[in-house]
């Protein structure tokens, strides 16, 4: 630290610390399933043996049991948009164009939705309820990892009711 | 049987985008300093410090609390640092409260602060991870969709959001502490402000702040002693729920009810309308106003946003004034933000909030939440003795 | 301001961990965490329901994510909306909370208990992070050169010799035979210690503690609802911690004031009169610093589970030396017991928990 009153010049007041830390993630048992589903295009959820609802993507445990998720099931490849927002906001580490949309999206089948993007659609024609399908990458760029989903799209079926999905919100 | 426990000095930074002119150190100490001022204390007088910040990453340094303990006279004292995410400035108070009320220490220093400014506060809340695509673009993108899902429920109309834009806002005006003073805000000014996620515009989003807030605690005969009105501790309370799961309801949350309804037992508080006379309130995205006057009980549920818009919840005229402070919305250093809730109704239940206070005031609520609206922490103070 | 126990008394009732491994590569902390939960709650006959409160303790830069914690909780379903609080800290000051909140009389029960993968990052330097942001951490020291700087003083003060920390190795390595859940252990004279290499002079390989991967639980009850549960609670009859300051060259590095300050709150004297003491002591110089501080006599059983040297995840170990050291009151074999726990470079933070069989007087 420099004393600006007797030297003239200004005090330090910022200073550069870059801070590079690698790590290796272990993803765990169950969302490795999940993983090798996505690498061959599916969905694979778990279902929890108390309460029977299914998770995906599963995280090993039901959150509301605290117990280990053991059956998988297979989930369909459409679901429901519950809700969504437009997101148009820049940050680093995007690869989307803004704006787009970020839904929740319940896969038939399932008891929680994920997160998902929507394409092939304007951002203000997306609605709540919309009935979308997943558009996977093609089969050689297929792999662990939930970019296999490139996005998804409108089936074009009629919106799903709301008291179908409102318990989801 | 628990002791009693009372605030009895609350100091603040002035909170700002970039604090350039103090280290982390220094922005801590500024706090503590005027808390221990306004409790007529010294370092000397506390038994132990209880710190709690938001992620590590926000300022790059990994449990701070050990570099800080000279900074914050913690030297050969218990030094407890806390982290329950956005609730961490509430649940902090409270785990310094709990050493009170245990009666293992009568003075409590407890102090939170986040200096955003030094890191990439956006990337620290999206660190890329492995197995999944980077889509949210920060906390707006979490709470949006929710906000949508609100919307869509009450049938609120949109202009509801810009209204507690407004309003906290024009309130930040009076408290010299707030980093946002926008003096010409307006309806206007909100409205045509750029939609980030749609349906939350710039202007009805929290900024990103630095800032550190502290208050002292006692026991009752400390509290007897203070030169000041000691603002009493008539509940405290705790609840968390997973972050998802089927059937959860995010824009309600459970664990927020609950904790309302643990919090107003202890405090004999069964209309809170009408039995709290001011409420500082974790209010992040405006809509959130609605959302929690709901889920704290002073509207029933779908007419929240009715209060908000009859102007109930506005220092300037309304029955139950809500974040007299201009808030969250005004100032959010994220791991001092929910401390900062607590220690504006101490400041409202001990007559101190200056230009902001709210005439009268015997029993006040303060609130913080964080994680997926799944972590809460509240507390209600009064001006009598429980 | 001493911690005397005027709240009701509380007790340690059930204790489990993970193994200690290097790296858990195929469980996530979730799946980590589930049959430890499952264990503690078990060996007790009781569930979630049963707890009045859930605290933990954890670091987001040990597993690289922000709010690690939260996540962590599905191991434990806190639903319905349970009271919750977690500590950025060893899960030993999550035991603390916990303890304090039952001493207030607000709830009977508590569920503590913390994860700790130290495998996944770049440990040294994740540690370093630790440090002064300004002046220390931007020169990246090492966890084991900052020891290493310690035991220096300690050899340099005629406090200690580095035979002195093969003994302490070799001993703790040997006692862990004996621990199924540790890490490290083996039956290897001091004598051949010493032919180890210099990690960083003047500590050897053998001297440092094993990167660690783990969790573990603890379960504390209160009053009446401690014997409920359980034959012969370990109960608490004091619990303290301090910390000093952070730096280093501000410090005497061969002894630990807040060791002696935390056990004098915890009631235990300057000669803690115990028959187990389960210390916290990462590189072996630092439990003859231990010693010293808590004045631990030749007759004391130290880390019979073979203590940091045998098995050494971050933010666990310290829990579960306090749940090592409660495992051998509640199985008969001690009636009196010590616990530490240490946070921070070179023993800044350290955390001292007093256990005995025979409940606390005046337990009002």
């Amino acid at each position: 630290m420099t004393d600006a009153t007797s030297t003239g010049q200004e005090p330090v007041a910022i200073m550069e610390s870059p801070i590079h830390v690698d790590y290796r993630f272990t993803a765990g048992l169950a969302q490795s399933r999940f993983l090798k589903g996505l690498s061959q295009g599916r969905f694979l959820g778990q279902r929890c043996p108390r309460c029977h609802k299914v998770y995906v993507p599963p995280r090993g445990s039901c959150p509301t049991d605290g117990v280990p998720t053991t059956d998988e099931v297979e989930l369909s490849n459409q679901g429901t948009v519950t809700t969504y927002c437009v997101v148009n906001v820049p940050f680093q580490g995007q690869s989307i164009e803004i704006p787009y949309i970020c839904a929740q999206i319940l896969l038939d089948g399932a008891n929680l939705a994920f997160m998902g993007l929507i394409q092939e659609i304007a951002a203000d024609q997306v609605r709540m309820g919309m009935r979308v399908e997943a558009v996977w990458v093609p089969p050689e760029e297929l792999g662990p990892t939930m970019a296999s989903v490139r996005h998804f799209r409108p089936t074009g079926e009629p919106d799903a009711d709301y008291e179908s999905f409102k318990e989801y919100l | 049987m628990a002791e009693r426990c009372a605030v009895i000095g609350a100091g603040q930074t002035k909170h700002a985008a970039k604090r350039e002119d103090v280290s982390i150190a220094g922005l801590v100490r500024e706090a503590a300093e005027r808390a221990l001022e306004d409790a007529a204390m010294d370092w000397g007088d506390i038994d132990a410090v209880v710190i709690g910040k938001a992620p590590d990453m926000f300022e790059g340094v990994m449990m701070p609390e050990l570099y800080l303990a000279p900074a914050l006279g913690a030297v050969g004292k218990p030094m407890v640092r806390v982290h329950t995410a956005g609730s961490v400035g509430g649940s902090t108070a409270i785990v310094a409260a709990h050493l009170v009320t245990s009666g293992v220490h009568r003075r409590v220093l407890t102090v939170a602060f986040e200096k955003q400014s030094d890191s990439d506060a956006m990337w620290a809340l999206s660190v890329p991870q492995p197995f999944s695509a980077p889509l949210l673009a920060g906390a707006g993108g979490y709470f949006a969709p929710i906000i949508r899902a609100y919307m869509r429920r009450s049938g609120a109309p949109d202009h509801i959001g810009i209204v507690v834009a407004v309003k906290d806002r024009k309130q930040a005006l009076k408290n010299p502490y707030a980093h946002l003073h926008i003096e010409d805000i307006s309806f206007e000014m909100v409205r045509d402000s750029i939609m980030l996620w749609d349906p939350i515009r710039y202007l009805e989003t929290c900024p990103s702040s630095d800032g550190a807030a502290a208050m002292v605690l006692a026991d009752e005969d400390c509290a007897a002693a203070s030169p000041r009105r000691p603002a009493w501790v008539h509940g405290m309370a705790m609840r968390s729920e997973p972050t998802m799961f089927a059937g959860r309801d995010q824009v309600n949350p459970q664990a927020g009810r609950d904790c309302a309804a643990d919090v107003y037992a202890q405090a004999g508080i069964t209309d809170p309308r009408s039995q709290i006379d001011v409420a500082e309130v974790y209010v992040p995205f405006s809509w959130y106003e609605p959302m929690w006057l709901e889920n704290l009980g002073f509207a029933p549920d779908g007419e929240g946003w009715k209060l908000t818009d009859s102007g109930a919840t506005a220092l300037d005229g309304g029955d139950i004034p809500w974040n007299c402070s201009g808030g969250v919305l005004s100032s959010n250093p994220i791991g001092a933000s929910g401390m900062l809730r607590f220690l504006e109704v101490a400041l409202q239940v001990r007559g101190q909030a200056g230009a902001h206070q709210v005439d009268g005031v015997r029993r006040a609520l303060g609130h913080a939440y964080g994680g997926g609206s799944q972590f809460f922490s509240m507390w209600v103070l009064g001006t009598e003795k429980p | 301001m001493s911690a005397a126990p005027t709240g009701r008394p509380v007790a340690v009732v059930s204790f489990a961990q993970s193994p200690q491994v290097r790296r858990e590569d195929h469980r996530n902390e979730v799946e980590m965490l589930m049959p430890v939960v499952e264990e503690v709650f078990s060996r007790i006959g009781v569930t979630k329901a049963d707890m009045g409160f859930v605290c933990s303790g954890s670091s987001d830069y040990l597993v690289g994510a922000p709010f690690s914690f939260v996540s962590a909780l599905d191991a434990v379903g806190v639903w319905p909306p349970m009271r919750e609080s977690h500590v950025e800290m060893d899960g030993a000051w999550a035991l603390y909370e916990a303890w304090t909140m039952l001493r207030a009389g607000d709830v009977d029960t508590a569920l503590v208990y913390s994860f700790g993968r130290s495998s996944p990052g770049q440990l040294a330097k994740i540690l370093a992070l630790q440090l002064d942001p300004y002046y220390l951490a931007p020169l990246w020291p090492p966890p084991t050169a900052l020891a290493a700087l310690q035991a220096r003083a300690v050899i340099d003060a005629g406090r200690a010799t580095e035979e002195d920390f093969a003994e302490v190795a070799a001993r703790s390595r040997r006692q862990a035979l004996a621990n199924p859940h540790a890490q490290l252990s083996g039956d290897r004279a001091p004598g051949e210690l010493m032919k180890d290499d210099y990690v960083v002079s003047p500590l050897r390989r053998h001297a440092l503690p094993p990167i660690t991967d783990g969790a573990a639980a603890v379960v504390l009850a209160a009053g009446e609802r401690a014997t409920e549960l359980c034959d012969r609670p370990a109960w608490i009859t004091g619990i303290d911690h301090r910390i000093e300051t952070h730096a280093l060259g501000a410090r005497d590095l061969t002894s630990s004031p807040s060791t002696t300050l935390a056990a004098r709150g915890a009631g235990l004297g300057e000669r803690a009169a115990v028959d187990v003491a389960e210390l916290h002591a990462p590189y072996a110089h630092q439990e003859l610093i231990l010693r010293d501080a808590l004045g631990l006599g030749a007759e004391v059983s130290v880390n019979p589970s073979g203590g940091a040297l045998a098995a050494n995840a971050l933010m666990v170990a310290g829990l579960i030396r306090i749940g090592e050291a409660a495992q051998r009151i509640m199985d008969g074999s001690a009636a009196r017991a010590l616990a530490h726990a240490t946070s921070g470079p070179c023993l800044q933070q350290n955390l001292v928990c007093a256990l005995a069989a025979e409940t606390p007087s005046g337990g009002r």
